[in-house]
């Protein structure tokens, strides 16, 4: 029979259009903003166009913008030392949540069907209570007259001074961001066929031996998935390195919000909100063309 | 050989459960302690229930955030179904790759970037910042998120049905809504509870686009948890916890159920 033809429905417009008017667009605002300059004013920036002046106004608008702050940014060493250590953070936490969530994934898929289904509901219900109060919870267990300290006591081990440090930002990182990880891992493992483990075993493989020669290569795109899926957001954490980390402990998340709030440095927030995006756009599309591929089909 | 699950895999399973669960067993577990101090014990109490109770301002938060969460919501949900169509329907169109990029783009995207981006919108609008501003911000992340699951329904159903509801007559529109959407129906209710759970949970966007007398409630908890632990937000949490666990379970019950049926 025949198919409708391929184009889309007039009403698929409309999700489209909002997307383009509050997605899209506003990246040029912040590109545009990233130009222009600190100003005693509200909002705090200059130039602004002037549609008054008609094409006067806009051509001196255009005029006023330069790349000033960008340069501000690649001299003060505050700002390179935090685009640094965001990347190192989200590059070791990634690292650390393969670790720990890879054997969690691969317990999961050699369960029983029904089993399954009910430990891939207990690993997402974590995911839909609040990343805030998940977060926040970790605060009472670290903090230095916390949980952790207590149960250290009572070995006769301690206390440790965790809380505000790198330390306990790598643990939030990794708390938070494991459903994400074990998940994609989860999907790619459930479906592997065991009857390939089955043949290596019946020539002479030993388990480990299998589990890095077919299981494992097997499972790389699922590795790559949970991978992006965790650096990304990861790199522009605003509220794990907040609340858990120290005065010391640089992300670039954090210094968007301090640039925006409390120093009321539009510009500078908005030049390194660029250089953020500028470095996720490469995974960002790898995570992409991954997601086009299982679910577009 | 049938392959069970070896002692690894079991200590894993256990680890791993262990260390999702355990800080939120004991955010639960000091709600209802008398003490106000974390590591002390002081036996079972509902104070900081009745504390929060009194607390009008995080009163007036919860109201805020559950407005704003069913308003933004259902937006995300209807425009996300209608993106989600698009997708798996729309074939080769102009524009698909930017369409398709600007849907898988926001969930990973950093939130810094897209509260700053929004704020920014509305700052050059000449929009007064507020409620209504952060139900489209929260709308415009969660219509994303809502594409996906409803996506993911939509491609499997048989689109037959569909083509014979219209080769008896039935105009497209009609034949969309009598025959596909009760098909994909659980994902459009998935797809509105994730949306829901995504506005309520927001911190970052909101921070950047809400504005005076529209305080969501992670923005109260933030600034309470900034002067430091308190009982009172391990309420507050474990109530929305307790909120969100039901509703979650509960679909998955219900899905189950009518799966079996």
């Amino acid at each position: 029979m025949k198919r409708s033809p391929d184009r889309p429905p007039l009403a698929a417009l409309a999700p489209f259009l909002w997307l383009a008017v509050f997605f899209l667009f506003p990246f040029l605002l912040v590109a545009k903003l990233s130009l222009s300059d600190v100003a005693l004013a509200m909002p705090p920036y200059a130039p602004r166009i002037d549609w008054a002046d008609g094409l006067v106004g806009v051509t001196a608008f255009l005029r006023g913008l330069d790349f000033e702050t960008y340069a501000r940014l690649t001299q003060d060493h505050l700002y390179v030392a935090s685009y640094l250590s965001s990347l190192k953070f989200a590059a070791v936490a990634t690292a650390i949540l393969l670790v720990i969530g890879y054997p969690l994934a691969l317990g999961m898929s050699r369960c029983a069907p029904a089993v399954r289904l009910a430990l891939v509901m207990a690993v997402i219900l974590p995911f839909w209570t609040s990343f805030l109060i998940r977060v926040y919870a970790w605060i009472g267990i670290l903090k230095p007259e916390g949980l952790l300290n207590a149960a250290l006591g009572l070995v006769g081990l301690g206390p440790l001074a965790l809380l505000n440090t790198d330390a306990a930002v790598y643990i939030g990182l990794v708390y938070a961001y494991l459903p994400f990880m074990v998940l994609p891992l989860h999907a790619v493992l459930e479906k592997q066929d065991h009857s390939l483990l089955e043949a290596a075993a019946d020539l002479g493989s030993t388990s480990t031996a299998a589990f890095w020669r077919v299981t494992f290569p097997l499972s790389l795109p699922g590795v790559g998935a949970g991978a992006l899926l965790c650096f990304i957001p990861m790199v522009g954490e605003f509220v794990i390195p907040d609340l858990l980390g120290g005065s010391g402990t640089l992300m670039l998340g954090k210094t968007i919000w301090t640039e925006f709030f409390a120093n009321r440095d539009w510009p500078a927030a908005s030049a390194v909100a660029i250089a953020l995006l500028a470095t996720l756009v490469i995974p960002i599309v790898l995570f992409q063309r991954e997601q086009a591929k299982v679910l577009g089909r | 050989m049938k392959r069970g699950p070896t002692v690894f895999n079991r200590v894993s399973i256990g680890l791993g459960l262990g260390f999702l669960y355990m800080p939120i067993v004991l955010l639960v577990a000091y709600s209802f302690n008398a003490s106000r101090l974390v590591t002390v014990w002081g036996g079972f109490s509902l104070r900081w229930y009745a504390a929060l109770a009194r607390d009008q301002q995080m009163l007036d938060a919860i109201w805020v955030t559950l407005r704003v969460g069913v308003i933004s919501a259902t937006v995300a949900t209807l425009l996300g179904t209608l993106a989600a169509v698009a997708l798996v329907r729309g074939g080769r169109f102009r524009g698909r790759l930017l369409f398709s990029g600007s849907i898988y783009a926001p969930l990973v995207m950093p939130e810094v970037i897209l509260g700053l981006s929004l704020l920014l919108l509305f700052v050059a609008a000449g929009l007064p910042r507020g409620f209504w501003t952060v139900t489209v911000s929260h709308a415009t992340i969660a219509l994303c998120y809502a594409a996906v699951v409803v996506q993911a329904r939509l491609a499997d159903f048989d689109r037959a049905l569909e083509e014979a509801a219209q080769d008896l007559g039935c105009p497209p529109w009609r034949a969309f809504l009598t025959v596909t959407l009760p098909n994909i129906a659980p994902a459009v209710a998935a797809a509105w509870m994730l949306a829901f759970t995504l506005s309520l949970d927001d911190l970052v966007i909101a921070s950047f686009t809400s504005g005076p007398g529209a305080t969501t409630l992670p923005m109260r908890i933030y600034s309470q948890v900034r002067l430091g632990v308190s009982p009172e937000i391990n309420a507050v949490s474990t109530l929305l916890i307790g909120f969100v666990a039901t509703g979650v379970i509960g679909a998955y019950l219900v899905q189950r159920r009518r799966a079996a049926a």
